[in-house]
């Protein structure tokens, strides 16, 4: 059926193999949702329409009485008094949601089998099923292409997907949309897949906006809250704000060089005209800085938390919002070709990484402080591959999966322990905000030890894996400083060389910065006095082990997954470089055309010279915090005074939501209502033209009704008149 | 399949019948309330109602033949039928279709009987007349898209014009009056244009000694002044416009969508305004390509055709009135295919007659779901709802998939037309295309706002919570829009190869034809 | 002898003129245009002499109107004065722009 019409790649080496199931990976998640949106459905359908009664059993009471950002288990809030039922289909729809995320992380464990086994996989694994546009002698294939990136992503979506839709199991076990919000998530890795799957940038398109959708689905998933549907909403459009840049590049690709698939635009990539290429490459870019969160278009990431825990660590911190550093490795070709592109890339992430970890150092809310800190990572993968460190930025984007994953649920889990708290005192405190948290590892154990790690990770504190990963990035760019193409280039009148150092200075700050607030979200939320009240406190519990064993499992991984690319220098720690030589076949090229065609190699004094300096600077910032901030003087949120100075400059994150209101949506809301709708359509158009020239016609018609008397005796004058001018000019000629 | 339709010799009659059948069916309507004594009884009514119901299936299932015995590879009319008409002045009843009209033929054919239905309950009164004047809108619109006659063309141009009149005026909201008479004047002062240039080129080849109507000859033979030809695309062009409708000729767009009966607006937008780009596709460029082609004309339209896609997204956006704001979407999507048409690349041109079947079905899809609420809570304010989500999760869902389709987003119709549209046009207009695809972001502004608040959000209005979902009936209706719209999202292959050739056959129409009639002029001078 | 007739036709058309003109009951002016019809018709039976029959034949015609006109006119005053109370034609302008 379906496999008959498949043309693959002929003689690929891959052929044959079980890599010749790849179109089943995202097919399974599509089929949990099919399945998991039947059972929410069903269920309304039975349930029958709109029965208030049931309605109120059932109550999505998030938004009713939403003190709570994000209500661990919503259902909760109408009924105070008993337990509320959970979904009839719940457990149906907890066996299929994560079940074929674990049956397609499988398939992907076996296709990386068969991959690691086969030689000679220079070229991708295309795979085509049918034509999607014809358009005379051009077509855009539906096909997806298997290569090493590509393999990359499946692994990450697949493994740290089925762990989130685990920990999703107990983390929304109460919820009354459960079935709904498995088919949402199972469609999320379904578009996520066909994203790093798709063969081609409109392929990939679909998948790009697909995530946004189920984005904009699971952040509003608990839409009877304003503030939540909102958020879902400005995600939307803020992303397609970058989708417009992605669209023109795909536009000018298609215009200049007829190729969308990427084999064909690597292949004739060389035909392009520079400017054309950076031109491509910046809207590239703008795609990916909606995409991934950066400067100008961040702003939706940190709202987004809005949505239920499991999303944000799965969407908004491991897997979606890095599909732009995934776009710019899959575009690695184009942007090789381009320095000023390269280098704006790598501007852009380190400001987006020092703006992003400034506010992180005065949010309240922990999910937000792990928002911000995700942009700013965000930003250091940017960095990575705008310098042309492909791998780098690849390298850091999958630690990067890891630990923030684990923080996001270790995060989930910290709500879910104060919320079940809160639930059973009725009380309507911030199950978020980390005023009311404090002194929690005496109750949640398990979470305190494994968020610690993760932070260790994120600060960069060897050998756990963000060190590792950031240091590759640091290093990358002040290799690059020395010798590159960048360095030659010249950005803005501005000469590559000192910005690539500057840049490298931002890097290292924005470490420090990182190790600062990551210690400060530990503290107030683990050390110190326990600030939750005193009734509550007894009830402060760990969660339920479906939730406690993705947290290890992803401890795990982020304490070693540096072990994935060791510098060289480490070769003592294993082999080194493996995901850097894995992906030789696809971005190897670029990367030696960035540094001018033969591999950096930093003298080893002089790395060991940088590690150093970078351990060094994470671990006086994790010290500074500790010494500095006090976790015993903090007052819980409804007490807090607000900040003052600088300080309130970074609580409300600059101030760029407001400016940015202030500067278009607003003007833009405004200039539609007044000057186009009420001037040109009302007035202009509809008043003075359109009724305006029925007003003449009947102006004229108003005149000469007045002719028209009714009164026998006018007319029979007029006749008489009439007879005699008529005579009268007869008799006269 | 293909056998048995040629054994029932169906391309010779198909196109006749599909002409005849919705007649049939009115005449039917009048013949079955004979002797049944009052006019508003509700056997009559019931009768009514059932009768256009399965007349348009009828009709349905009769045009759907054509899906099969279509021959894409064939560059000449097909199923065309001639019978003399009026022989000593040239007209004749000629009909045929290409591969642009055929999926317009679909597309009404597929509408009209959902339009029944979804009218099944909302209209109370009048239901014989209001139902036999349905099935007579249908012989226009599929008139309006098999003559191959200009007279005819123009007669099933006014007899499509008259029934919606009178279902707005009749049938309407209260402001019904205003809005029919404006939807008349406005369609009217156009084809009024449009016929004295039709009877221009008819003098010209009456002059000549063989006086014709003929498409197909005044295309070959057409030979005007600079001057005349630019005043007679003037006079196609504003009868086109007006219909499409293009900035700044869309005010009537509004007013009629919000006053007219659900089915009335699904019509309208579903498959009226695609007479606006018909006639472009078919009558005005094509007759008059060196007009299309000079620079300034070009430009002008192109203009338009972007300040609409920009416009009216910017104007929807802030509409406190669904129904009006998706009218205003309206401009923002024929905008497109205005574009489409206009950037003359094959990808463009069946991206843009993408759009006009997409948004057929989108349109029309928000149509039928803002009738199907109104009837439950009377009243079309987003204001007026919030938070229904929860209510009525089914109707929910259908708007959501649906206003995700009309924003464009992969795996939808939407995203096919739009996107084939804007990569066709960048090459040959890559300004134009990039400010209309700003319009991309617009989109995704008004109706998601829109629906936001709609459907989410806190119940704000307590008689919000006694919503009732969808029921069979209105499934049914949605099911059948649902499943185009992802079917095309998917897999459009079929539909672009049945249209390829008549879009490669328009484009090389208008650059030969400009090429020559240029270089014609030329040597004249 | 025929331009005795013809000034007297004239003079009774001038009388049935200024009456209609002048007065203000709707009676009165039917009656008047009654008297400009019989002026017309003593011309044409006067010039039928001179051209023979066509002119009394249509008398006959102009006397048939003029009595189908009469029932319609005397109707219409008929029920005019119903509503009115009079027949004033001041009064009556039913058919104002």
């Amino acid at each position: 059926m379906l496999l008959q019409q498949v043309a693959a790649t002929t003689g690929h080496p891959l052929s044959g193999t079980v890599a010749d199931w790849m179109w089943l990976l995202p097919l399974l998640p599509l089929l949990g949702f099919v399945l998991n949106g039947l059972l929410a459905v069903v269920s309304v359908y039975r349930r029958g329409p709109a029965d208030p009664a049931a309605e109120s059993g059932h109550g999505h009471g998030a938004g009713h009485e939403a003190v709570h950002a994000d209500p661990a288990h919503a259902g909760a809030h109408g009924t105070h008094h008993h337990v509320p039922p959970r979904h009839k289909f719940a457990g149906l729809a907890s066996i299929i949601g994560p079940a074929v995320l674990f049956a397609a992380f499988g398939l992907a464990v076996s296709i990386f089998g068969a991959m690691s086994g086969a030689s000679h996989l220079e070229q991708p694994y295309v795979q085509r099923y049918f034509t999607w546009m014809p358009v005379g002698d051009f077509r855009i294939e539906a096909a997806f292409q298997l290569d090493q990136l590509s393999m990359i992503m499946v692994l990450v979506i697949t493994g740290v997907g089925a762990l989130i839709h685990l920990f999703s199991v107990g983390y929304m076990r109460d919820d009354p949309g459960y079935p709904r919000f498995f088919a949402y998530l199972n469609l999320f890795v379904f578009f996520m897949l066909v994203l790093v799957l798709g063969a081609s940038y409109p392929v990939m398109f679909v998948g790009w906006e697909g995530v946004g959708l189920c984005s904009y689905l699971l952040i509003g998933f608990w839409f009877s809250d304003k503030a939540n549907a909102d958020a879902g909403k400005k995600a939307f459009i803020v992303n397609r704000i970058g989708d417009f840049g992605f669209l023109v590049a795909m536009f000018l690709l298609y215009a200049n060089i007829a190729a969308l698939d990427f084999v064909g635009v690597s292949q004739r990539a060389g035909e392009l005209a520079p400017a054309i290429v950076t031109a491509i490459c910046l809207f590239f870019f703008l795609g990916c800085a909606g995409k991934s969160a950066q400067i100008p278009l961040y702003v939706w990431l940190p709202d987004a938390m809005a949505g239920p825990t499991p999303v944000s660590a799965l969407i908004h911190a491991a897997t979606m919002v890095t599909a732009g550093v995934y776009l710019i490795a899959r575009s690695a070709v184009l942007f090789a070709l381009s320095p000023v592109a390269s280098l704006t890339v790598a501007v852009v992430g380190a400001l987006t990484a020092l703006l992003a970890a400034t506010i992180g150092l005065k949010q309240w809310d922990i999910k937000r402080v792990l928002a911000y800190s995700t942009v700013s990572q965000l930003g250091y993968m940017f960095v990575g591959v705008g310098v042309g460190a492909y791998a780098a930025g690849i390298f850091h984007l999958v630690t990067h999966a890891f630990f923030k994953a684990l923080l996001f649920l270790g995060s989930g889990s910290v709500i879910f322990a104060l919320h079940r708290a809160y639930h059973a005192t009725h009380s309507r405190a911030d199950a978020q905000d980390m005023r009311n948290m404090g002194g929690l590892r005496r109750y949640l154990p398990w979470t305190f030890a494994l968020m610690w790690i993760a932070t260790l990770a994120i600060s960069g504190i060897p050998p756990l894996s963000g060190f590792f990963s950031k240091d590759e990035i640091l290093a990358g760019v002040f290799a690059r400083a020395g010798h590159s193409t960048l360095a030659e280039a010249t950005w803005l009148g501005i000469p590559g060389g000192p910005l690539l150092y500057a840049i490298y200075g931002i890097g290292l700050f924005t470490a420090l910065l990182t190790a600062i607030y990551m210690t400060r979200m530990m503290l107030y939320t683990f050390h110190g006095p326990n600030r939750t009240g005193e009734t509550e406190r007894s009830h402060l519990a760990e969660a339920p082990w479906v939730m406690t064993l993705p947290l290890v499992v992803l401890g795990i991984l982020s304490a070693i997954g540096g072990w994935l690319n060791i510098p060289e220098i480490m070769g003592f720690l294993g082999p080194p470089q493996w995901l850097h030589h894995w992906l030789d076949p696809v971005v190897g090229a670029p990367t030696l055309a960035v540094t001018g065609g033969e591999a950096v190699h930093l003298a080893h004094r002089t790395e060991y010279f940088l590690i150093g300096g970078a351990v060094a600077i994470a671990v006086v910032g994790i010290l500074f915090a500790v010494v500095r901030l006090k976790p015993a003087r903090l007052v819980t949120k409804d007490q807090a005074v607000p900040e003052r100075g600088f300080a309130r400059v970074l609580a409300n994150k600059w101030y760029v939501d407001e400016a940015y209101d202030r500067t278009i949506v607003r003007p833009v809301v405004g200039v539609s209502r007044r000057l186009l709708w009420t001037v040109t359509d009302k007035w202009l158009i509809d008043g003075l033209l359109v009724n305006g020239s029925a007003r003449v016609t009947s102006f004229f018609g108003r005149l000469g009704s007045y002719l028209q008397t009714g009164s026998v005796s006018t007319y029979a004058w007029a006749i008489v008149l009439g007879v005699l001018v008529v005579l009268g000019a007869f008799t006269l000629r | 399949m293909l056998e048995f339709l040629a054994d029932i010799g169906y391309e010779r009659w198909v196109l006749p019948a599909l002409l005849l059948i919705p007649l049939g069916g009115a005449i039917l309507i009048y013949v079955a309330r004979i002797g049944r004594g009052r006019v508003d009884d509700i056997a009559n009514a019931a009768s009514a109602r059932v009768i256009a119901f399965a007349t348009l299936l009828v009709e349905f299932i009769v045009s759907a033949g054509l899906w099969w015995t279509f021959d894409p590879a064939r560059s000449t009319w097909q199923n065309v039928v001639m019978k003399a008409w009026i022989p000593e002045w040239g007209a004749n009843f000629v009909v045929g279709i290409d591969g642009i009209s055929l999926m317009m033929i679909l597309l009404t054919t597929f509408i009209m009987p959902l339009s029944v239905l979804g009218s099944w309950t909302s209209v109370r009164e009048k239901l014989p007349a209001y139902y036999a004047l349905l099935l007579v809108l249908t012989t226009g619109m599929i008139g309006v898209f098999i003559s191959l006659d200009l007279l005819l063309f123009y007669v099933m141009w006014e007899v499509m014009l008259i029934p919606m009149y009178f279902i707005i005026g009749i049938w309407g909201g209260e402001r019904r009056i205003y809005a029919s008479i404006k939807f008349f004047l406005y369609t009217m002062i156009g084809s009024l244009l449009m016929l004295v240039a039709i009877l221009y080129l008819w003098i010209q080849t009456w002059q000549a000694g063989a006086p014709t109507f003929s498409y197909d000859s005044l295309l070959r033979t057409i030979d005007v002044s600079r001057t005349a030809g630019l005043l007679l695309f003037g006079a196609f062009f504003l009868a086109f416009a007006v219909k499409v409708p293009m900035f700044p000729f869309h005010t009537w767009l509004p007013d009629a969508h919000v006053e007219a009966p659900t089915a009335g607006s699904v019509i309208l937008a579903g498959i009226m305004l695609k007479m606006g780009t018909y006639g472009f596709l078919r009558f005005a460029m094509p007759l008059f390509p060196d007009v299309v082609m000079s620079p300034a004309v070009r430009t002008t339209m192109l203009a338009l055709a972007v300040i609409g896609i920009v416009y009216g997204a910017l104007v929807a956006m802030v509409q406190p009135d669904f129904k009006k704001l998706v009218a205003y979407s309206s401009v923002s999507h024929l905008g497109f295919v205005m574009l489409g048409i206009l950037a003359l690349t094959l990808e463009s041109v069946q991206g843009a007659l993408m759009v006009m079947i997409n948004h057929g079905i989108s349109t029309g899809a928000l149509f039928f779901l803002i009738g199907m609420i109104y009837e439950r809570r009377h009243s079309r304010m987003i204001d007026a709802y919030g938070g229904i989500a929860r209510v009525v999760p089914l109707f929910a869902a259908m708007l959501t998939i649906v206003s995700l389709s009309s924003i464009g987003l992969p795996g939808t119709n939407g995203f096919v037309g739009e996107f084939l549209v804007l990569i066709g046009s960048f090459r040959t207009e890559p300004i134009w295309t990039v400010i209309a695809t700003t319009g991309v972001i617009f989109a995704a502004a008004y109706l998601l706002w829109a629906i936001q608040r709609i459907l989410f959000q806190p119940v704000t209005h307590a008689e919000n919570e006694r919503l009732t979902d969808l029921n069979v009936r209105e499934m049914v209706i949605m099911a059948a829009l649902v499943i185009p719209i992802l079917w095309i999202g998917i897999y459009p292959k079929p539909i672009l190869d049945r249209m390829e050739r008549s879009a490669a056959q328009f484009i090389s129409d208008v650059e030969r034809g400009a090429a020559e009639r240029t270089a014609a002029s030329r040597m004249g001078n | 002898m025929i331009q005795e007739a013809l000034f007297f036709s004239a003079v009774l058309f001038i009388i049935g003129v200024i009456g209609v003109l002048t007065r203000r009951n709707a009676i009165i002016i039917f009656m008047c245009v009654e008297l400009m019809l019989n002026a017309v018709n003593l011309s044409f039976v006067a010039l039928s002499r001179l051209y023979g029959i066509a002119g009394q034949v249509f008398v006959i015609f102009v006397m048939t109107v003029a009595a189908a006109e009469a029932a319609v006119g005397l109707a219409i005053i008929i029920s005019i004065f119903r509503h009115h109370e009079n027949v004033d034609l001041r009064n009556i302008n039913l058919m104002r722009g």
